[in-house]
């Protein structure tokens, strides 16, 4: 009787979230009258602004993880080694951009960094990217910050590091030489997970203005009917490959730790 | 002038002083082992020669020049941790390359060096293994070689062996010292273990809450220890209450037996309570002896264990235990039986505090 309501769950989670796709890519398959096709995709796939938003995109988000990476690893590192006792206050400080919605960050980064202000980053192209991709940085800080704390939970950090001194290695050294290597499959799985962010992230591009894929989206879901399902069923595809990534590499990574 | 020397040394964190004015003169190429108990500082020390610790006060110079202003990766210091501490992403022969490619030496040399240090090793065979995939021995050993391949002017090991066992600790402790002996470099070695530090040592300093009690070879703090301390912790040692008959004649009684002593007993008059310590390995059993070099006892217990069986005898207030070696025809003494213990006069040593 136990086991026939823990299937009726799952059955009934399972229809929850499937359902819905199921009926979506099936939309997305029809455009041609009667049968199925792919031309929906081949549309998205061939629309110039696609190409050109989803290569924003990516670059933005390949700039995001390079500076969560830099930021976020030698703060991780930091704080366990020195400063155990901040822990937990760094760790609220990375949560708070789950419940400060992205418009008023971004709102706050406008009033901080418009045309008259002492810094007017939102006076350029370029000045205007790297403030979408500090914002992109906040809104992943959560997920990068835990998964590479997690990650240097699993080594001897501080002997390491004194190893690695009386060797005659600076801080540079420690960092990219010790450090990051051997937490490469957290900072992996921290990197999907906001590249997935960024990919699908629509309030910070539009009020800064940028040509980003999820102002594409939302654009193209105002004003066509087949496309837009064709393009959420493949940044669908896109998140889940992400998380398929992040499963594959931390299973790689218990392979080799359960050797020890 | 010593190569490397520690002068009252001090470390305090926050209200707690852990080491207290310790002095230490370390010639170049000595094995010293810092020999203490738990809590007694020792690890403190070496962090604070290899720079992890800031001293509280006192000063350490190596070969004459000053430790203080240098951070630890400035120091010439190799060190070696009972964690191991290989990286674990880099393999046998990247780990111990590490501190020659941080110097920025060039690659012909680092790859003969490593090659080198493999070889004193004997691990030439794993140069492409991951420190997971080695045994706890091995590792330990290429820990040593990552040390030692910089070429450090004081190499550091904090209790090296105790995560190993024993049959491991054994021969690793020997290779331990024949790598040293062979290099010629200053080292000192952390152990609470006595035996270890005892084979291996060229001075042992027996530490006791933050300071050096003894500083000595290995046969003179075993033989000759100048406190309480070190005598009850180096070796198993009979620790007997006597009172002072002659102090000129250096007569002693333990119980009623009265007993003559090698050592002068200073200034203690008669009448007085003195400390002496025996060796259980010094005495032997002996039913005819008589006069000033021999207790006679009642046997309390009389335990086999291995190569000797220890007995405890009663001798007044003082319990007494010795060893005999066994052997095949041995008949061990029975427990109530009273039994008679020879010694040298030599043997029975006074404990000064
Ligand atoms: N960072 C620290 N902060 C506060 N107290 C410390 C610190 N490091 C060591 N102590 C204290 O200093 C004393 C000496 O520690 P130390 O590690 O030097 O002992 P040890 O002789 O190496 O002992 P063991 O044989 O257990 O390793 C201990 O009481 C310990 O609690
Ligand atoms: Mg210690």
């Amino acid at each position: 009787m136990k086991k026939f309501w823990a299937w009726g769950a799952l059955i009934f989670g399972l229809l929850y979230f499937i359902l819905p796709l199921i009926g979506m890519t099936n939309f997305s398959l029809k455009m041609r009258r009667g049968v199925y096709s792919l031309d929906a995709y081949a549309v998205v796939l061939g629309d110039p602004r696609f190409q050109q938003t989803f290569t924003y995109s990516i670059l933005m988000a390949l700039a995001t993880i390079v500076f969560g990476v830099l930021l976020v690893v030698p703060t991780a590192y930091w704080v366990r080694l020195k400063l155990p006792g901040l822990r937990p206050y760094i760790e609220f400080v990375t949560l708070l951009p789950l419940v400060i919605p992205a418009i008023v960050i971004v709102f706050g980064y406008i009033r901080l960094y418009n045309t008259s202000s002492w810094l007017p980053l939102t006076g350029s192209i370029t000045g205007t990217n790297i403030l979408l991709m500090f914002g992109y940085a906040t809104l992943a800080l959560p997920y990068m910050y835990r998964s590479v704390d997690t990650g240097l939970r699993s080594i001897d950090i501080a002997t390491l590091t004194e190893a690695a001194q009386s060797l005659g290695a600076g801080w540079t050294t420690i960092l990219a030489k010790i450090i990051l290597p051997n937490v490469l499959v957290a900072v992996l799985s921290g990197a999907f997970l906001t590249f997935a962010i960024v990919i699908g992230e629509f309030t910070m591009a539009a009020l800064l203005n940028r040509p980003a894929f999820g102002p594409y989206m939302q654009l193209l879901g105002a004003n066509r009917a087949y496309e837009p399902a064709a393009l959420a069923v493949m940044s669908f595809a896109l998140t889940w490959g992400c998380l398929g990534l992040i499963q594959l590499v931390s299973r790689f990574q218990k392979g080799a730790q359960s050797a020890t | 002038m010593s190569f490397l020397t520690l002068t009252s040394l001090q470390k305090s964190f926050g209200p707690v002083q852990v080491v207290k004015d310790f002095n230490m003169s370390i010639e170049k190429g000595e094995f010293i082992s810092f020999l203490g108990p738990s809590g007694c500082g020792k690890t403190t020390v070496l962090r604070m020669i290899a720079g992890f610790e800031t001293p509280s006060g006192g000063a350490i110079t190596i070969d004459g020049k000053s430790q203080q202003n240098l951070r630890p990766n400035q120091r010439n210091i190799g060190m070696v941790f009972q964690a191991y501490a290989l990286f674990p992403n880099m393999n046998v022969a990247e780990n111990v390359a590490f501190g020659l490619k941080v110097a920025g030496r060039p690659k012909a040399e680092i790859d003969a060096r490593v090659k080198e240090m493999l070889g004193l090793i004997k691990l030439d065979h794993l140069a492409d293994r991951y420190p997971y995939q080695m045994s706890g021995g091995q590792q330990q050993r290429v820990a040593l070689a990552r040390a030692l391949a910089p070429k450090p002017q004081v190499l550091l090991l904090d209790e090296p062996l105790s995560a190993l066992d024993a049959k491991i600790r054994v021969s690793l402790r020997e290779e331990i010292r024949q790598i040293q002996q062979q290099l010629g470099i200053t080292t000192v070695f952390v152990t609470h273990d006595q035996e270890e530090a005892l084979s291996i040592s060229d001075r042992i300093v027996v530490m006791n809450a933050g300071k050096a009690d003894q500083i000595g070879k290995p046969a003179d703090i075993y033989n000759r220890p100048a406190t309480r301390f070190v005598a009850g912790f180096v070796g198993t040692l009979n620790l007997i209450e006597a009172k002072v008959v002659d102090p000129a004649a250096n007569r002693i009684s333990i119980g009623d037996q009265g007993v003559t002593l090698r050592e002068p007993l200073g200034n203690a008059k008669a009448g007085d309570t003195v400390s002496l310590a025996l060796r259980p390995e010094a005495g032997s059993i002996a039913p005819d002896a008589k006069g000033d070099t021999a207790l006679t006892g009642e046997v309390v217990s009389s335990n086999f264990l291995g190569s000797v069986i220890r007995t405890r005898m009663k001798v007044g207030e003082s319990i007494i235990s010795f060893d005999m070696f066994n052997s095949p025809g041995l008949v061990p003494p029975t427990v109530g039986e009273t039994v008679t213990l020879r010694f040298t006069a030599g043997d029975l040593l006074v404990i000064r505090d």
